[in-house]
């Protein structure tokens, strides 16, 4: 018998195994879920962990292995029996209706409304304060979700989960858009869930929050389970060389910096559309300035007014000691400009388009030839930056969109790489993205500096933050709340000066 | 291995080529007599204006927009090319004319949607409406008769004018399929349809980009109305009356996706081919002409359901490649 009830198995997936083409995603995998625990799921981008989370969902048929669920084998599992089941997914990106309200998204996640019978609103609203209450949060009901931040958007999906009387809850990358604070909140939800007894999955790529919130942790590799561990008798480095079945040192790349003359200043930047307020940034050639601070913080709305797409009403920028009016994109582009945008799915490569036509896409000048442009350059250029970056593709007129995460920010990358800049500025560049393309990036951010380019590099990942700048700029409602140096910087005092708290910091 | 990319790359295209010759093989073995050159010669020339405005129109849809008003743009040329004909303008200063007419009218459309902001669906009915009422107000309704002669086929008789009208159309094709493959703002019809937010990062001007597809639209427009108004003695002032259906028709079955960054007028040549081939196949078959829209409706969807099956396949494949 169970000593406690807490240690009974809510799922189990035995000897699950599925593949696609003959290509194994999944082999004989055993998972088990008790309730109330935090289990978290790591593995590299493609280590088949949404294959596991769709087979639990049932978006996916396993082609051999049985699910159970509260010791009940499921036959015919799909994903609307999963619901009546009680399990719920909240993925990376919030899965909910923009134009409608908080109240009908919750609603509608909780029953389906019958078709031709009233609905009751006052209910409805009712209960969905009620539920956004007993998570923690102070959403109005009545606002259009579109309106909310993501994550908001998030707390109203787990909202929706808890009113569906969820038992087994899966969080994909829950943390990747939130800011420390909102961290913070999410963990205090996820504890409250835990003690209503709801098992969670919990899938992330920062393993630092994983030491904070996960009791047991669960090793992907290649499609195969690696290992199942207590997460508090595991340490960071174990568990990445786990994951990438090698050792991969949790060392930023060593770089000595020769840092050169300005290339950025900006004095009393401010634009009054985005909230960027009074700010004063410099960057040198071969620097890389890290810009910290929360979501909403101003960080990539600074970067967005540098660049042109919400340009400054107030202030100057100077790049390389001349002062310069960045009316457009376009304008700070041939300024030499060069800026990744942090969605990169929606914003950083042109997914229809093939990888080519990605990488030149804001260089196309370069290759003019008369009228037309010079396509054979464009395919070798391309093929330069497959092979630098070791993009794995089947070809080079392949669409991004068949590309995984990682290999699509070095897309993203190369095109800017291409247009040569003398400013690089990196929105979250490994958002997302698995440790093995996350220390490819880094190095290459390290090299690119060594080269001279001068980089700000915005990140809500503060050990990156922390061990890749030489200066540390904490940005707070939308100004520069306080700069700190390399050798002074620590994850706390950054943190507290994010959140405001000065004075806690020498 | 070069084929093979090749085929891998257009492979709507050459699906749809496959069925179009299946239907010419199925016309061959019902009725044979539909390939004389008496017949031939009509179905290429009622096709060349389509051809023309259809190759716009895939611009166009490839920035995610749509223009409505190409056929009340159409009825428009048409008239000031009758009209100015009557009143002796120059052959070459009459051509010139008449497309920058039409480009004008391209204009309206290409500032109205990004600049403004409408949506082009709306913004182009309005002017559909629009342009056709001036026409009926301006003309009172009536319709310019007695062209001069030597503006009917521009006075070169008529068998070299119908090759002169095929073999422009057939160049205004290749012109915009070359463009397209090689020149800096072809790409950039794919970036902006695709995700002109991404395409503003990525330093592309959509909005210009927009305005460029609707200008050659209007300009392409002007041109297909001159080609027909050189074909008869007088212009009716119904001219170009769902001509925007035809053409929308054509890039749509020819495998541009409706909602932007994908197509290419290779695949619009073969639709408005196989849309302009089937009305006339089925009378010499001998089926019912009141049948052809019906038929043509159904060509529509099955090129819109196999396109959206397609599209399901490569995401799954992708799927795999991604897990």
């Amino acid at each position: 018998m169970d000593q406690h009830n807490s240690s009974r198995v809510i799922l189990r997936l035995r000897n699950i195994s599925k593949s696609f083409d003959g290509v194994a995603a999944l082999s004989s995998v055993d998972f088990e879920l008790l309730d109330g625990e935090v289990h978290a799921l790591v593995g590299e981008n493609g280590a088949g962990k949404s294959t596991l989370v769709k087979t639990i969902t049932g978006a996916l048929t396993p082609d051999s292995g049985t699910v159970e669920f509260d010791s009940q084998t499921v036959s015919n599992h799909s994903p609307a029996f999963a619901k009546t089941l009680g399990i719920a997914a909240i993925y990376q990106q919030p899965a909910l209706f923009p134009e409608l309200g908080v109240t009908e998204n919750i609603s509608l996640g909780i029953e389906k409304p019958r078709t031709w019978r009233r609905i009751n609103w006052n209910a409805s609203r009712f209960r969905a304060a009620e539920l956004l209450r007993q998570i923690g949060s102070r959403i109005d009901p009545d606002s259009e979700v579109q309106s909310l931040s993501m994550p908001e958007q998030q707390l109203v999906e787990i909202a929706r989960a808890v009113g569906a009387k969820a038992r087994v809850l899966i969080m994909d990358e829950p943390t990747a858009s939130l800011a420390e604070e909102e961290t913070q909140n999410l963990y205090r939800v996820i504890d409250s869930l835990k003690k209503d007894g709801v098992a969670i999955i919990y899938i992330s790529h920062r393993l630092e929050e994983l030491e904070v919130v996960a009791d047991r942790v669960t090793v992907l590799r290649d499609g195969a389970i690696v290992d199942t561990r207590m997460m508090s008798a595991v340490s960071r480095e174990e568990l990445i060389r786990l994951m990438v079945g090698r050792d991969l040192s949790l060392v930023f790349p060593k770089r000595t910096a020769t840092i050169g003359k300005a290339v950025l200043e900006t004095k009393g930047l401010s634009c009054r559309l985005n909230g960027v307020q009074n700010v004063d940034l410099m960057v040198h050639a071969g620097e890389i300035v890290g810009l910290a601070g929360l979501v909403g913080a101003g960080r990539t709305q600074l970067a967005r007014t540098i660049f042109g797409l919400e340009p400054a009403d107030l202030g100057e920028i100077r790049l390389n000691g001349k002062t310069v009016d960045i009316v457009s994109p376009r304008t700070a582009i041939e300024l030499g400009i060069a800026y990744l945008p942090e969605d990169r799915r929606r914003h950083g490569v042109v997914l229809e388009m093939p990888i080519d036509a990605n990488v030149t896409l804001a260089s196309l000048d370069k290759l003019q030839k008369g009228i037309t442009f010079d396509r054979t350059k464009e395919r070798e250029i391309a093929a330069t930056y497959v092979k630098r970056f070791a993009i794995k593709t089947p070809a080079l007129f392949s669409p991004v969109t068949t590309l995984s995460g990682g290999n699509q920010q070095k897309v993203a990358l190369s095109r800017w790489l291409e247009t040569r800049p003398l400013l690089l500025i990196l929105d979250e560049p490994t958002q997302g993205i698995d440790v093995g393309a996350k220390a490819e990036i880094h190095a290459l951010i390290g090299e690119l500096a060594a080269q001279g380019t001068a980089i700000v590099l915005i990140s809500s990942d503060l050990p990156e933050v922390l061990g890749m700048s030489d200066r540390v700029v904490v940005m707070r409602n939308g100004s520069i709340a306080r700069t700190f140096d390399r050798s002074e910087a620590t994850q706390q005092d950054v943190m507290a000066v994010a959140l405001g708290h000065q004075q806690m910091v020498a | 291995m070069k084929a093979q990319t090749f085929v891998n790359k257009h492979k709507r295209e050459f699906s749809l080529t496959l069925s179009y010759i299946v239907l010419l093989v199925l016309v061959a073995l019902f009725a044979p007599s539909f390939f004389q050159l008496a017949n031939l010669r009509d179905l290429a020339l009622n096709n060349a204006g389509v051809l023309i405005v259809a190759c716009g129109m895939t611009l166009v849809i490839l920035t995610g927009e749509i223009d409505i008003s190409v056929g009340s743009q159409f009825a428009v040329c048409t008239y000031a090319a009758g009209l100015l004909a009557k009143n002796g303008m120059s052959t070459i200063a009459l051509i010139c004319m008449v497309i920058l007419i039409g480009a004008a009218m391209g204009a309206v459309s290409g500032i109205l949607v990004p600049r403004l902001g409408i949506p082009s669906i709306v913004a182009t009915l309005a002017l559909m409406v629009i342009w056709r009422d001036m026409l009926r107000w301006g003309s009172e309704g009536a319709w310019v008769q007695g062209l001069p002669q030597n503006f009917q086929w521009f006075g070169l008789g008529q068998t070299y004018g119908e090759v002169l009208v095929v073999a422009i159309a057939i160049g205004v094709f290749a012109a915009i399929a070359w463009c397209l493959q090689n020149l800096g703002i072809g790409r950039f019809f794919y970036a902006v349809g695709s995700d002109s937010e991404a395409a503003r990062l990525a330093g592309i001007d959509s909005r210009s980009v927009k305005l460029n597809a609707f200008l050659i639209m209007g300009a392409l427009t002007g041109l297909a109305a001159l080609l027909n108004a050189i074909r008869f003695s007088i212009v009716p002032g119904n001219a170009g009356l769902g001509l925007e259906l035809k053409a929308i028709a054509a890039v749509v079955v020819g495998g541009t996706a409706i909602t932007g960054g994908r197509g290419t007028v290779a695949g619009t040549l073969v639709g408005v081919a196989l849309l302009g081939t089937i009305g006339p196949a089925l009378t010499f078959v001998g089926i019912n002409p009141f049948w052809e829209k019906a038929i043509q409706g159904a060509i529509i969807i099955a090129a819109v359901v196999s396109d959206v099956a397609m599209t399901r396949f490569s995401t799954r494949q992708r799927f795999r490649l991604a897990n």
